[in-house]
């Protein structure tokens, strides 16, 4: 093959690769783009044959979302779990995580595993007839609780691997100094792992915002959380695909934003420690 | 207090982890033995329960909707996650590259598998609508014939497959991009100098290199695959009929929707022991492969 010729197919490969590429891309994005654009198209344009691309955009949806469907509650009950279920998780898992880093506990890391595993829909049924007895269905406190299963062994996972890393020497010299472990921990072990844990705190916060299945059974009127109550918007006769559109991208918009601040710890949540990000 | 101080220096191996493990007894050990007392109940809930032995297992193995859930939750992990596995690869080798605003890619990578579920779930189901839907659209201007998609009872489990791999094909490629930054170019450069073609070279050079890192994809998948509750539910809800009631929505609904407790139970043992013995099997074989 002449050098010309060479050159030219080299080029050619190049161009293929860029357009899958940039075709793997599009396909990723779609759903996205299109759940903007239903957002801020009237329900004329929504409910057209035919597509429309180009069109006057409209707030109404977000305004009757926002309005109507009492969205504001429904975001606040979303923060309010999530916020609660993160902390109380953090509680538990720190020591937890720093234990099994420290003291190789890897029977308890297996048994968080295995809460990761079993499939959460598993607990719901002995969760449901004992909330139910104790008059707890629809209170933050067994929202927070049952979220907590999905943030703590998130916590758990990640902070191991930042424990692991905190230099022991720094633990001894502490220590040498008359530092019981607990003040070691809280002075020195927890501050050194600030990153780790503002990572874990997003992920856990991400996890119970996207929690579905625990809210659909166990929340009501006064703690519906935003995912279970856009649901019920479907079942209300006619769709409002503009107003489902708003609502998708009002759910979305907080978690795109906070994935942003952590993506490198991401996939490392995702895959319980298997991957480092 | 001093003595305190000495309590906890001596015992720390247990006491800093004691309020996890107590959590972890009350929020997921003693449910899942629960589900084993509930499932020899005849409990409706709400009345009171009546022990019936071993009553719900042989109605389990008599029920046509029990084989249809089993069937269902093996066929779409069984289909999503393959797919998933060489898209997700040839993905991962295509982003490996050199290439302008790797983050900003990265992040559009990120996005289908962190969005809320719920939403994305919304989202396929306008553009599944078989009269308005965007994707009918697309396959016109394509000349293809329009589709029912979910609305179909033999297309809608191969269309919630289809959003399944859509979501989670950026995981497994994640995974695999992070394996092949692993792999030392010398080995490529050396297969190159070998006369390896591109195809000989990724066979022979980058599959082994990651395959630990495939299988790792692979037992994630399976495990999440076989749990998939969210997107089934909200956009088919189980059907058409029960075209697409994985053994998870089946159980979802004879718990919550006809509030049987004691046969749900029985149908989440089943469930159980199906992701759990899927895990150990999957696990012993990436051990006998390392």
């Amino acid at each position: 093959m002449n050098p010309e010729a060479y050159r030219r197919k080299q080029r050619l490969q190049k161009i293929g690769v860029w357009i899958l590429i940039v075709a793997v891309l599009v396909v990723m994005l779609f759903p996205f783009y299109w759940m903007i654009l239903t957002s801020f198209r009237s329900q004329v344009d929504n409910t057209s044959p035919v597509p429309v691309w180009f069109f006057e955009p409209t707030l109404d949806n977000y305004r009757n979302v926002i309005q109507r469907n009492d969205f504001l509650r429904y975001t606040w009950n979303s923060f309010v779990i999530a916020f609660l279920s993160t902390g109380f998780g953090l509680v538990l898992g720190l020591p937890a995580a720093y234990s099994i880093a420290r003291f190789k506990q890897n029977g308890l890391a297996l048994a968080i595993l295995v809460a990761r595993l079993t499939p959460y829909i598993t607990y719901l049924v002995p969760w449901y007839i004992a909330f139910r007895q104790l008059r707890m269905i629809d209170t933050f406190t067994a929202l927070t609780l049952t979220h907590l299963i999905v943030g703590l062994p998130l916590i758990v996972w990640i902070m191991i691997s930042f424990f692991e890393d905190v230099p022991r020497e720094l633990e001894e010299a502490a220590f040498v100094d008359g530092a019981s472990r607990l003040s070691t921990f809280f002075r020195i072990v927890l501050p050194i792992s600030g990153p780790g844990i503002v990572a874990a705190s997003i992920l856990a916060f991400i996890f119970s915002w996207n929690q579905f299945l625990f809210s659909l059974v166990l929340s009501g009127p006064n703690t519906q959380p935003v995912p279970v109550a856009v649901f019920n918007f479907i079942s209300y006769g006619q769709i409002d695909f503009g107003g489902l559109g708003a609502a998708a991208v009002l759910i979305t918009l907080p978690v795109v934003l906070l994935t942003l601040f952590i993506q490198r710890y991401i996939v490392t949540g995702l895959t319980m420690g298997a991957v480092k990000g | 207090m001093r003595r305190a101080g000495d309590f906890v220096e001596r015992n720390a191996a247990w006491l800093f982890p004691l309020p996890a493990v107590i959590a972890l007894i009350v929020l997921i050990l003693l449910p899942m033995l629960a589900n084993f007392v509930i499932a020899l109940h005849d409990w409706f809930i709400g009345r009171d329960p009546t022990f019936i032995g071993l009553q719900n297992f042989t109605d389990a193995f008599a029920d046509r909707r029990f084989y249809n859930g089993i069937r269902n939750t093996l066929l779409f992990t069984g289909v999503a996650v393959p797919v998933q596995l060489v898209l997700g690869m040839a993905i991962a080798v295509l982003f490996s590259r050199e290439m302008p605003a790797k983050g900003l890619i990265r992040t559009i990578i990120l996005l289908p598998m962190v969005a809320t579920p719920v939403a994305i779930a919304l989202i396929w189901a306008l553009m599944f609508n078989p009269s308005l839907g965007v994707l009918n659209h697309f396959l016109e201007s394509l000349g293809l014939a329009r589709s029912l998609w979910v609305a179909d009872s033999n297309l809608a489990l191969p269309s919630l497959i289809m959003v399944d791999v859509w979501q989670w094909t950026p995981m497994v490629s994640l995974i695999l991009i992070a394996a092949l930054q692993g792999v030392p170019s010398e080995h490529y450069e050396a297969a190159r100098i070998d006369g390896a073609n591109g195809w000989q070279a990724f066979w022979h050079v980058t599959l082994p290199a990651v395959r630990g890192a495939v299988v790792v994809a692979l037992i994630l998948r399976c495990i999440d695959a076989l749990k998939t509750f969210d997107i089934i539910y909200v956009i088919t809800g189980g059907g058409p009929g029960t075209a697409t009631e994985t053994l998870n929505v089946y159980a979802f609904r004879t718990g919550f929707e006809f509030f049987r407790a004691g046969y749900a139970a029985t149908l989440l043992i089943f469930l159980m022991f199906l992701v759990l013995g899927i895990a150990i099997v999957l696990n012993l074989a990436r051990r006998r492969a390392a």
